[in-house]
């Protein structure tokens, strides 16, 4: 059985902690070192990006995680954990630094604060339709071809069509958060891909 | 034009409670001005609450504390991409209103101000943006998710660098939620009851033994040993209002409160970060207080 981690430096960890275990894989809440040096994978949680590219630095993850990822390393990041994974972060600070793992362009924020945040029936290769909930959601402005689109969205604000739930290799990323649906379903995409 | 592929709808209660679950393990500081904002998400504030004066000098300066004047939420706003909360009287909906239409991203219908109404707080499912109430046991707390709020927060004593009230809310609410979630079937009638608070949540508790959304706590935090202590008791994020601000050095307290919040299982990163801080705000023995803020409410 796979051993799956969590990164557990801020954010919603314990809904991820839910899903993954409803899938019968060995659940691990990543703060240290040693801790992802024991996963065979690892899901970057919702959060406050900036948060946790901060704790990122202070606990020594930050190198050894990119390096990991420049290997081949599987990891599946939901909004905070997509904007990390990005190669591109735009409106975030001036400062702020994400790990180039997919080939997309986010815009932080994307479409709009608090009050804009929403719920939208997504349609997943493969998978059927999910319940997608966006918070502060982060909006994928652009992408190259070799990310593999696996549900797209129309927010009706006539800019079309855009990626929600994207793939690159064994590198995941979803705009909005399964993990608050109580759907299992994509996560499972991702362990079985392990 | 055609009906969109994908529907959506805003102001659900799974998106407002969903951004209180995106702030779990962070903390949210109190700041009066851009300045403090930066300084704030610089050092890994999951989010801001933007005030005009922090609890401690609400305390020493008396009169009326109001909603803040929203040309400095706006400024706020405009310094940080973290989100931005701010607060509006108890009962005072007319600030709520005008909070909404600035796009904070959360309204903390708040004791720390001067309540507006002594009876009735403010019917906060008529809102699209998410509120958060405090409360000194469970049954205040399901009186205000009853009204719609979507995050409760332990009350502490605001404003006095001390966290013995803060403790007492959260073993409160805490000891309150593992008697409901134990008791059999019969028994929450009158639990409900004595809780003062609507029977479907009261059986929502029982059956989950935790609250129906996330529980942080505030008031009187003011050491990365103090978020260390509450968390193990149970609380999901921490609010540091004065704490922060009126330290010797605010800039090295946010970082190590962010950091003991984040590591709060492990003593020996809460010791390297509380090393040679400088020290904490001066704070106040709680019996010595004129004014207890966390009496306002019910």
């Amino acid at each position: 059985m796979k051993r799956v981690g969590v990164l557990a430096l801020q954010g919603d960890v314990g809904e991820h902690v839910t899903m993954l275990e409803s899938l019968e894989s060995v659940v691990v809440k990543v703060r240290t070192i040693e801790q992802l040096e024991s996963v065979d994978a690892l899901v970057l949680p919702g959060g406050e990006s900036t948060t946790i590219a901060h704790l990122l630095e202070t606990s020594g993850l930050r190198d050894v995680l990119g390096e990991k990822l420049r290997s081949g390393f599987p990891v599946f990041g939901t909004c905070a954990g997509l904007i990390l994974l990005s190669s591109e972060v735009l409106d975030g600070r001036a400062d702020q630094w994400s790990y180039g793992a997919l080939a997309v362009s986010i815009r932080r924020n994307g479409y709009g604060r608090q009050t804009a945040s929403f719920e939208s029936p997504i349609e997943v290769k493969g998978v059927g339709s999910v319940s997608g909930v966006f918070i502060r959601a982060p909006r994928i402005v652009a992408w190259e071809e070799r990310v593999e689109v696996l549900a797209t969205l129309d927010h009706g604000d006539g800019r079309g069509e855009h990626p929600v739930f994207v793939r690159q290799g064994n590198v995941w990323g979803a705009a909005f958060h399964p993990e608050l649906a109580g759907d299992p379903r994509l996560h499972r995409l991702f362990v079985d891909s392990l | 034009m055609s009906p969109s592929k994908n529907p959506a709808t805003t102001g659900t209660a799974l998106v407002k409670r969903g951004l209180a679950d995106m702030l779990r393990g962070g903390v949210i500081m109190d700041v009066v001005n851009p300045e403090q904002a930066k300084i704030a998400e610089d050092a890994g504030a999951v989010a801001v609450m933007a005030l005009e004066r922090v609890p401690a000098d609400i305390r020493r300066d008396g009169g009326v504390a109001r909603m803040s004047d929203p040309l400095m939420i706006q400024e706020i706003q405009a310094a940080v991409t973290i989100p931005v909360m701010a607060k509006a009287r108890i009962g005072h909906f007319a600030e709520a209103q005008i909070l909404q239409a600035l796009d904070v991203d959360y309204i903390d219908e708040s004791e720390v101000l001067t309540p507006a109404d002594e009876e009735n707080h403010i019917d906060k499912w008529a809102f699209t943006v998410p509120f958060v109430c405090g409360a000194t046991n469970l049954g205040e707390a399901l009186r205000r998710i009853g009204e719609g709020a979507c995050l409760i927060r332990s009350k502490g004593e605001a404003g006095t660098g001390n966290v013995v009230e803060a403790v007492r809310h959260l073993r409160t609410i805490n000891a309150q939620m593992r008697r409901l979630h134990s008791a059999d079937a019969n028994e929450l009638f009158a639990l409900a009851k004595d809780l003062q608070a609507p029977l479907p949540l009261v059986q929502e508790v029982a059956q989950s033994g935790k609250l129906p959304v996330p529980l942080f706590c505030a008031g009187g935090i003011s050491t990365p040993a103090d978020a260390s202590l509450v968390l193990q008791l149970g609380a999901e994020a921490v609010f540091v209002g004065s704490g922060i601000f009126k330290s010797e050095d605010p800039t090295r307290m946010a970082r190590a409160i962010v950091e003991a919040t984040t590591h709060f299982q492990d003593p020996e990163v809460v010791a390297k970060v509380s090393t040679g801080l400088g020290s904490a705000m001066k704070g106040w023995e709680t019996s010595s207080l004129e004014l207890r803020l966390a009496e306002r409410g019910w």
